[in-house]
């Protein structure tokens, strides 16, 4: 299959990048993380052999270079931090109740999520962005959602 | 599936600025190609360059898509919308309609144009504005004169026309014959500088 014109991918998956990104390393870093993620992806798509599963590679890149932005914060500012729980919505956004606990999640069970809900992705493409099993990655989903069911306030209009 | 899911679904995100991404990209050497449309007397035009200059022109007739996978197989896939990046030819056009200049002079990347192809267009840019030469006569520039039929062909697939003056090019009997963005445009292209006048 031949390779479409870079411009298609981005018409098709900035924002579903973008969303990702942003319930998975926060709002603060997602600007950075996804053109990092659009330019790394620029720069190797000449390099691809075929065209399929695009959306699927991606994502990978959006995760490998989410995870390092993660680590480098981890590592340079809040060694306590680790990896687990990112800067929470700013407080004036819409909903901004349900994104902090998105941020709050341990870091496989938020990439799961926003994979899944935010960025709308099948199962078997989590789990390929994940470098999981598809078992693994709907456990993630399942541990995920079960949280935050758990911490959500006024969990009756759910 | 679960509430929880549904309104995670419907968390909204401001939408992305792609483009701004996309002016840096190429304007930072990271992306192979861009494209932009620039509307003329003719109708809108969408032109594709390079880091070397203009590359492709096409017109709105055309199949867009088609036009971009070509250059995306033959030249670079990773082609961004910039319609800053195509400024240069929206001058040149621009001095060309108005009549300012009919020779466009603009930076070129002849990728797409065969060997052959190019000393045909070659040909066909040195005829003076005003002025028609027959495919026969254009195939005799290009080097021999019985390959009227390929000269032909090499301006029917001119990857740069209006720029590269293909429309120059008429039948003996002194019918316009063919042109990619139609026979009226031809005409147009041929009145605008004077011929027939």
């Amino acid at each position: 299959m031949k390779l479409p014109p870079f411009q298609r991918l981005l018409d098709e998956h900035a924002d579903g990048l973008r969303r990702f990104l942003v319930g998975y390393v926060g709002w603060e870093e997602a600007e950075d993380c996804w053109q990092e993620t659009l330019l790394a992806a620029l720069e190797a798509y000449p390099g691809l052999r075929h065209g399929r599963n695009l959306r699927g590679w991606l994502f990978t890149i959006a995760r490998r270079k989410a995870l390092d932005c993660l680590r480098r914060r981890a590592r340079d500012a809040k060694p306590g931090l680790a990896l687990d729980g990112v800067e929470a919505a700013p407080p004036e956004l819409p909903d901004w109740e349900l994104w902090g606990r998105v941020a709050a999640l341990p870091e496989k069970q938020r990439a799961a999520v926003a994979l899944r809900f935010l960025a709308d992705l099948p199962y078997a493409e989590v789990a390929e962005a994940m470098g999981i099993s598809e078992a693994a990655a709907r456990q993630n989903v399942r541990a995920g959602l079960a949280s935050l069911r758990k911490t959500m306030p006024g969990k009756e209009t759910l | 599936m679960s509430g929880i899911a549904d309104r995670l679904q419907n968390l909204t995100v401001p939408p992305s600025a792609t483009e701004g991404f996309a002016d840096r990209a190429f304007a930072g050497g990271r992306a192979g190609a861009a494209y932009g449309r620039i509307s003329t007397p003719i109708g809108e035009l969408t032109a594709v360059v390079t880091q070397r200059g203009l590359l492709n022109l096409i017109f709105e007739e055309q199949d867009q898509d088609r036009a971009l996978q070509r250059v995306a197989d033959k030249v670079t896939p990773a082609i961004l919308e910039v319609p800053a990046a195509v400024g240069f030819v929206r001058e040149g056009l621009d001095d060309y309609f108005r009549g300012r200049a009919f020779r466009i002079e603009m930076p070129l990347d002849r990728t797409l144009i065969t060997t052959y192809q190019g000393r045909v267009l070659d040909f066909a840019y040195d005829i003076p504005a005003g002025e028609v030469r027959t495919y026969r006569q254009t195939a005799q520039g290009a080097g021999d004169g019985r390959a009227a039929r390929a000269a032909g062909r090499a301006l029917a697939t001119n990857p740069l026309p209006v720029v590269l003056p293909c429309h120059r090019v008429v039948a003996s009997d002194g019918g316009l014959r063919g042109y990619a963005g139609g026979l009226d445009r031809k005409r147009l292209l041929l009145e605008h500088e004077g011929f027939g006048r």
